[in-house]
């Protein structure tokens, strides 16, 4: 059941995306309305934090239209969407000197969560807490996964081989068991 | 497995927030905004964006390259500058400036940028620093528009610009460029990244003081190569482009062959100085020695090709496969080859074969394309590698390395590549350096890897130059007679008050060097010949340098009326120690000068040389002429008008 609306859903978008970079202002209006929340939980996933993942989905929204000029519609939109996230992503990170910081381990992000405010470390539950331990490429890769994409699909967001996804995959799984064990401890 | 993410993903559904609804709203506000003003600018912006600006940027370039007359270049550039000024944003307050000028100027977009940014910080003073910048732009015009890197153009009014991404309004120049920056609309060449060996030009020293110059020589030609190459389309080569030597000994000239068994011979004339009524020049020229074709060891070369993305251009990669072809022709079936490649990462595309295995060299030529960023280490690690496999006794080894000199991975500092290269080359391994293409040429390194590496640099731009380089002068660019070849001169401070040496600037050694074999220097080969010129004032013609008050140490006292002591050191291939060979300079060797005089001069009027007087392009000219001699390949037809061309191009 679920399945069946995806597939409907891209190929709409596809041709909603297709008249959209051919200057048809209904259409992108149509495809922003539609796809906006499904964007704004994919770069929550990738950012692990309310407000960035507002100020990511607003950076992508900017540079959206020029963007989608490029468009030809050989990917579906959505994987072409995701592209862009990740892409915008990782242009945040490295504009954002910190997050090398709080990105490099669960041992250093435990000491900067203590120092941060407590109102924010309340908000995310441990599931949240461990993603931002994870290493960022394993990190986007789970957070595309999680989404529903197939590794395929993920893969080719990514420019990975699907073999990679799955490992990826793999390791994250076991470095979030590994955190679980730390924190029942 | 799946069961885990599931459950992952429940939690994390949970955990998502819903979007807050009015940073919802704004973000597709921004978006559907950025998106109208995109299809506005796309109207705007269709005439000058990508496709059709390429044109008038190559249509520029084009006639650069076609029109060769001064008044046609000048008509044509003023057009050009009066176009741009035209589509720039400020275009009005430029055109007020333009015409203040009667001297013909270009202006290059990035200029205008540059401009502009200044002028919106200090408004009160932007006309004349316009003004000032047009004419500190008008000379070297040609050169001034094809070489700006980055060169960047802008279309006139944007209806609206992209919030988030460009300046709120188009008038808002004080932004930090970004009105620029993006390159959607925009026209970028690639960046024109040259480097160039060079050295302040050879002052004239006082005899009594100096009397002796000592230095390498130099076989290389690449200078006069990649002068040609620029004349040719258009542009005055800059004064660092130009080594004289390498033009002089770009031509071949009679010098007596030697007949004792010498590797070389020495010969010495003096002439009357074209520029200059006061003063006389002492040519000292080498010969090579020429042996029998069958006499020659055979060859062990490696090729050392550069198959990066950058000599994916046709007069790089695929000249570089013509010129091996018709190099190969030219290899006896003794004579052994193999290919490294280097790419990303460096590979043997050939093992060692025999020269006479034609279809198999060939096929592996034939597969060679272009990709990748270059490893010019790893490239040359391995081919010293692929030829100290290959060397067997009495055999040459060479490594020829073609590219277009950029050694962007890996080892990229001349300095260190030097000290590599320096270490090999006592392995016995001859390396020569092919230059392929411009725009990246990397001159400076060229040079560094062929003066260390025992061996020479060309440059080569066109067929028929690897026509001369790989086929007519094989032999002497493959087989080296004498190594380390230092030249030293003494002047008699009786008959000589001054002396200068034309050219060698980046060849000069200590004069302790002369007698240290340890120090290195140049290689001559079979059949080539070398020429120095140094132009001398006699003792009682009119000095640049006034006597000194106080008088030196002790003056001259010798009754000789020798110029001066001629000597030379080399060592022969396979040995460590080196011979010296002695000639006195006799003031009575009078010839005419001749055409190695006439290049000579041409050198020092690219270099701006402050010791030629009047003496203009048109005297060259004259000189050559008279003095062009048999020329049977036309080099010496091809230098007179590149003379002829640098006439109409040079300012009055």
């Amino acid at each position: 059941m679920r399945q069946t609306k995806v597939k409907l859903m891209e190929t709409s978008d596809n041709a909603l995306a297709l008249a959209a970079a051919d200057g048809d202002a209904a259409a992108f209006a149509t495809l922003l309305e539609r796809q906006y929340d499904r964007l704004f939980r994919l770069c929550f996933r990738l950012t692990g934090s309310q407000a960035e993942a507002e100020d990511l989905t607003q950076d992508i929204c900017a540079a959206l239209p020029a963007k989608l000029r490029a468009y030809r519609g050989e990917a579906a939109f959505t994987t072409w969407l995701y592209r862009v996230a990740v892409n915008a992503t990782h242009d945040r990170r490295r504009r954002s000197a910190s997050h090398a910081k709080a990105a490099q381990g669960w041992g250093d992000w435990e000491v900067n969560r203590v120092a941060t405010n407590a109102e924010t470390a309340e908000r995310l539950d441990w599931l949240t807490n461990a993603m931002r331990a994870l290493p960022d490429d394993i990190r986007d890769t789970l957070a595309l996964v999680l989404d529903g994409q197939t590794h395929e699909a993920v893969g080719t967001v990514l420019s990975i081989p699907a073999g990679t996804v799955a490992w990826r995959v793999s390791e994250a799984k076991k470095r979030l068991a590994q955190i679980q064990k730390e924190e029942a401890s | 497995m799946s069961d885990d993410l599931d459950d992952l993903n429940q939690i994390f559904d949970a955990v998502t927030p819903a979007p807050d609804a009015n940073r919802r709203a704004e973000n597709i506000a921004l978006a559907q905004k950025n998106y109208a003003a995109l299809q506005e600018t796309v109207d705007g912006a269709r005439p000058m964006s990508n496709r059709p600006m390429m044109g008038l940027w190559t249509g520029v370039e084009k006639m650069m390259t076609s029109l060769t007359s001064r008044a046609g270049l000048t008509a044509c550039t003023a057009l050009v500058a009066v176009g741009l000024i035209g589509f720039s944003p400020v275009g009005d307050g430029l055109r007020g400036t333009l015409e203040q000028t009667d001297v013909p100027v270009i202006v290059t977009p990035s200029q205008i940028e540059a401009d502009l940014l200044a002028e919106a910080e200090m408004p009160a003073t932007a006309e004349e620093q316009l003004s000032d910048s047009f004419v500190a732009q008008s000379s070297g015009t040609a050169e001034t528009l094809r070489t700006s890197p980055n060169v960047r153009m802008k279309a006139a009014p944007v209806p609206q610009l992209l919030e988030g991404y460009r300046p709120k309004k188009a008038t808002d120049l004080t932004n930090d460029g970004s009105y620029f920056g993006t390159t959607e609309n925009l026209v970028q060449s690639n960046p024109n990244t040259e480097t160039y060996a060079t050295a302040p030009t050879n002052p004239v020293t006082v005899t009594a003081e100096t009397p002796v110059s000592t230095f390498s020589i130099d076989v290389d030609t690449a200078s006069y190569s990649v002068i040609r190459n620029m004349i040719s389309t258009g542009q005055v080569p800059p004064a660092d482009v130009v080594r004289i030597e390498e033009m002089v000994n770009y031509f071949t000239y009679d010098y007596p062959a030697p007949t004792d068994g010498a590797p070389f011979r020495p010969s010495v004339a003096v002439s009357a100085t074209p520029w200059n009524p006061n003063t006389q020049l002492v040519t000292v020229g080498l010969q090579g020695a020429l042996p029998e074709i069958a006499d020659r060891p055979p060859l062990n070369l490696v090729f050392l090709l550069d198959t990066s993305g950058s000599m994916n251009q046709p007069n790089k990669l695929p000249l570089l496969k013509q010129s091996f072809r018709l190099m190969l022709g030219q290899l006896r079936p003794e004579d052994q080859v193999a290919i490294v490649t280097y790419a990303g990462s460096a590979g043997r595309v050939l093992d060692p074969t025999p020269a006479g295995e034609r279809e198999t060299i060939l096929a592996a030529l034939d597969q060679l394309g272009a990709g990748g960023s270059t490893a010019g280490q790893a490239g040359l690690q391995q081919a010293y590698a692929t030829v100290a496999e290959m060397a067997q006794d009495g055999d040459v080894s060479r490594v020829i390395l073609a590219t277009d000199g950029d050694f962007n991975v890996g080892l990229n500092d001349p300095e260190a590549l030097k000290a590599y290269i320096a270490a090999k080359r006592d392995s016995g391994a001859y390396l020569s350096v092919l230059g392929f293409g411009r725009g990246n040429l990397d001159d400076a390194t060229m040079q560094a890897l062929a003066q260390n590496g025992n061996g020479q640099a060309a440059y080569i731009d066109r067929l028929s130059e690897a026509q001369k380089v790989l086929v007519d002068q094989l032999t002497g660019n493959l087989f080296p007679i004498a190594n380390d070849v230092k030249i030293q001169v003494e002047f008699n401070p009786a008959t000589v008050a001054e002396y200068r040496l034309i050219g060698y600037e980046t060849r000069a050694l200590r004069r302790e060097d002369f007698n240290n074999d340890k120090v290195d220097a140049g290689e001559i080969g079979a059949g080539h010949s070398v020429t120095a010129i140094y132009e001398v004032t006699p003792v009682g013609s009119p000095t640049l340098n006034d006597p000194l008050r106080y008088g030196s140490a002790d003056t001259a006292k010798n009754e000789s009326d020798e110029l001066g002591f001629l000597r030379l050191r080399y060592k022969t291939p396979g040995t460590d120690v080196s011979e010296l060979t002695e000639t006195p300079i006799l003031a009575n060797t009078n010839s005419e000068a001749g055409f190695a005089t006439a290049i000579a001069g041409f050198g020092q009027l690219l270099r701006g040389s402050p010791y030629l007087g009047d003496w203009s392009y048109d005297a060259a000219i004259a000189l050559a002429n008279a003095n062009k001699g048999e020329d049977p390949y036309g080099y010496r037809a091809e230098a007179i008008q590149l003379m002829r061309l640098m006439s109409s191009l040079s300012t009055d």
